[in-house]
């Protein structure tokens, strides 16, 4: 793969030693943990910089915009967006898949790679987490305004109540959505949290006097490091990343049997399940490589997200579109071989019909263009991979979009066939929910620190250089 | 309250964990270790017990998805049958997705829940901790200055193998105000023992 073992040089093997076998090392630049922590936190102890007020002033502009959207649409009704008779989920429903899927990597990054003792994972794990959680957040807010009286929202909450009680329909994916998606929020903001305290102890008793100290003394529980403590933490954590694998293909399972059990056809399809999970696990490691390449140039941390991560992280983004892809064609096969002339209707008018704009979108920017991962002169260009990454993100967005609009437009009867047009207040809502989640990453980004330097310590092999036979052989040649 | 703690300094994961497992094997008691991070088989190099969450989690998880199955029989099938599309009331499979995720919400809270109760873990609880320098990037091993087997002589010949950086000696293991103040006035403590490694750069 990408071992080259020549380019490690004695200067880097003093005292981050490289694992057994022959790999890059996850940190570079020959750190101690002390200057690990430094590196880390340095970020947020000083003033944020220029850059950072930027996108900060950028996204919270967009934020205001939305909310502005949203408060229209609320008050006046979702008259304001371009719904019909026919098309009766588009831009919202798309917009609530898309972030539900960009929510995906981060536990998929950090429960399942966890699993799978992918050790690089530590470099992007809590960047990944915290994404998730602004992600679900945002996905969680479109059923929401959808509901179009979001002040009834509490009704898909079963409980006592003076209408029967009439209980939720729990034969309904909706409704085991709403679980889904809670219980998805919840864990992963406890994955997240539970991840945080022992950094948020480092920072504590790195903090002189003052509101960091008073703040971080009370959310890092008394946090002191026992290694008893460390030993029980261990064990839930590897719990929760348990949990969590399945919960992960679980959440958008369910999300695409919101579609999979209406007889549409275009949605009525038992391969629905997987190709979500794939399509949602595609859509994050793009946002995830997105931002791990802002962080990196922008709060200096190439030392810790390194090329070699990056290249991890396209190869992983390369598999998972070539699952997406695949999916795309079973799809296409299913309708031919399948005989229903229906379902045949809907993928010819997907390719070829009115909005076949947005397929062949779609296609290019999932299937065709991330094929050039492939080589390994596009992974190392970070240039060229961040383009690839907004590139997917837009093609995912686009395949729900695809999924949700063209099925919907045009299903059995011709008489009832209609166009779906957005409204500005259905894009303005869009962009809004990319304000809150950049706003809430870049507060993130200083308040906590975006690596876990408790795990990345762990992972740097950190030892004594005189004891180790390859460094001391590395040495002396 | 007159135990006396000695404290151990290590620069290294590899020094602590091999003091420790010599420690152990010279039968001196080991109060606790503090390290920067999860250092690997030191829980065995101590001889922890593998943890009993795993029995919260699973109850836990068990009992969220039974409650999870009842409700929703009971809802949909006893307190107010609905007809929904045909289906029958008590259709099990239908109830099998939010029984899933009632397990994974109950097994995660239960088990970080009995985790912070068990290490003592609440919002603004004050760190007791011998140095603010373990969350950064000191190893401590504590040992208990009590049974047959110590001996202040030897002990720290034995810490001084495994390139100790510093020994002290205490009162309490925690360097807060609180334990200083624990002390009756008179101690001088800590003490430094002896500072038998020095850095040579």
């Amino acid at each position: 793969m990408a071992n080259n073992p020549t380019q490690t040089g004695p200067a880097q093997t003093e005292r981050t030693v490289r694992p057994p076998q022959a790999r890059p090392p996850l940190v570079v630049g020959n750190k101690s943990l002390a200057e690990v922590t430094g590196d880390i936190c340095r970020p947020m102890e000083c003033q944020p910089t220029a850059l950072w007020y930027a996108a900060f002033s950028v996204s919270f502009a967009t934020l205001i915009v939305g909310t502005a959207a949203v408060t229209y649409q609320i008050a006046t009704g979702i008259g304001t967006w371009g719904l019909n008779k026919t098309v009766g989920w588009a831009f919202d429903i798309t917009n609530f898949v898309f972030w539900i899927g960009i929510g995906h990597a981060g536990t998929l990054i950090s429960a399942v790679l966890f699993l799978f003792r992918q050790r690089w994972r530590t470099a992007v794990n809590r960047s990944a987490e915290a994404m998730t959680l602004f992600a679900v957040m945002c996905a969680g807010l479109f059923p929401l305004i959808h509901m179009g009286r979001p002040w009834f929202a509490f009704w898909v909450i079963p409980y006592p109540n003076t209408r029967g009680p009439l209980w939720v329909n729990f034969k309904s994916p909706l409704l085991w959505d709403v679980f889904a998606i809670s219980t998805y929020l919840t864990i992963s903001a406890v994955f997240w949290y539970l991840g945080l305290l022992p950094d948020l102890a480092t920072i504590r008793d790195r903090s002189p006097a003052g509101p960091r100290k008073k703040w971080t003394t009370l959310l890092s529980f008394g946090w002191n490091g026992s290694a008893r403590t460390w030993h029980r933490y261990e064990t839930v954590y590897l719990l929760l990343a348990g949990l969590a694998t399945p919960l992960v293909f679980s959440v958008h399972s369910i999300v695409s049997m919101d579609f999979a059990t209406a007889v549409l056809p275009g949605w009525h399809s038992t391969i629905f399940p997987p190709y979500f999970v794939a399509g949602a696990i595609f859509s994050g490691l793009a946002m995830v490589l997105t931002l791990m390449l802002i962080a990196r140039k922008t709060m200096r941390l190439e030392h810790f997200i390194t090329p070699t991560h990056i290249d991890r992280m396209c190869k992983l983004m390369l598999a998972m579109g070539s699952i997406v892809a695949l999916a795309y064609a079973t799809e296409f096969f299913m309708a031919a071989y399948g005989g229903n002339p229906y379902e045949q209707f809907v993928m010819k008018n997907r390719a070829l019909g009115p909005m076949r704009w947005a397929y062949w979108t779609m296609v290019s920017c999932n299937v065709i263009l991330p094929q050039l991962l492939w080589f390994r002169a596009v992974r190392s260009r970070l240039g060229l991979v961040f383009i690839l990454s907004i590139v997917v993100n837009i093609g995912m967005w686009f395949e729900r979009f695809v999924i949700i609009v063209t099925s919907l437009h045009r299903d059995f009867l011709p008489s009832s066939w209609a166009h779906y047009v957005p409204t500005t207040i259905e894009v303005a809502t869009l962009a809004g929910s990319f304000g809150l989640f950049f706003t809430c990453f870049l507060i993130f980004c200083r308040l906590a620190p975006t690596i876990a330097m408790a795990e990345i310590k762990g992972m740097m092999g950190h030892r004594r250089a005189e004891e180790n036979p390859e460094t001391t052989q590395e040495e002396a040649a | 309250m007159s135990d006396r703690y000695l404290l151990a300094t290590f620069e290294y994961e590899q020094d602590l964990l091999a003091a420790t497992r010599d420690v152990r094997k010279h039968g001196l008691e080991i109060v606790d270790a503090y390290t920067p991070y999860a250092v690997h088989g030191l829980d065995r190099a101590m001889g922890l017990r593998p943890s009993r969450l795993t029995w919260v989690c699973f109850f836990c998880g068990l009992t969220g998805a039974l409650l999870a199955f009842w409700f929703e029989h009971w809802t949909a099938a006893l307190n107010w049958p609905l007809d929904v599309g045909g289906k029958p009331w008590n259709a099990l499979p239908s109830d099998a997705p939010v029984a899933f995720e009632m397990m994974v919400l109950a097994g995660g809270l239960g088990s970080v829940f009995a985790l912070l109760a068990v290490c003592r873990l609440y919002p603004g609880k004050r760190a007791k901790m011998p140095s603010p320098r373990i969350t950064n990037d000191q190893f401590i091993l504590v040992l208990r200055e009590t049974g047959s087997a110590f001996d202040l002589d030897r002990a720290p010949k034995l810490l001084e193998k495994h390139h100790v950086q510093n020994i002290e000696e205490r009162l309490t293991v925690s360097q807060g105000q609180a334990s200083v103040a624990s002390i009756d006035g008179t101690s001088t403590l800590p003490v430094p023992v002896r500072v038998p490694h020095q850095e040579e750069e």
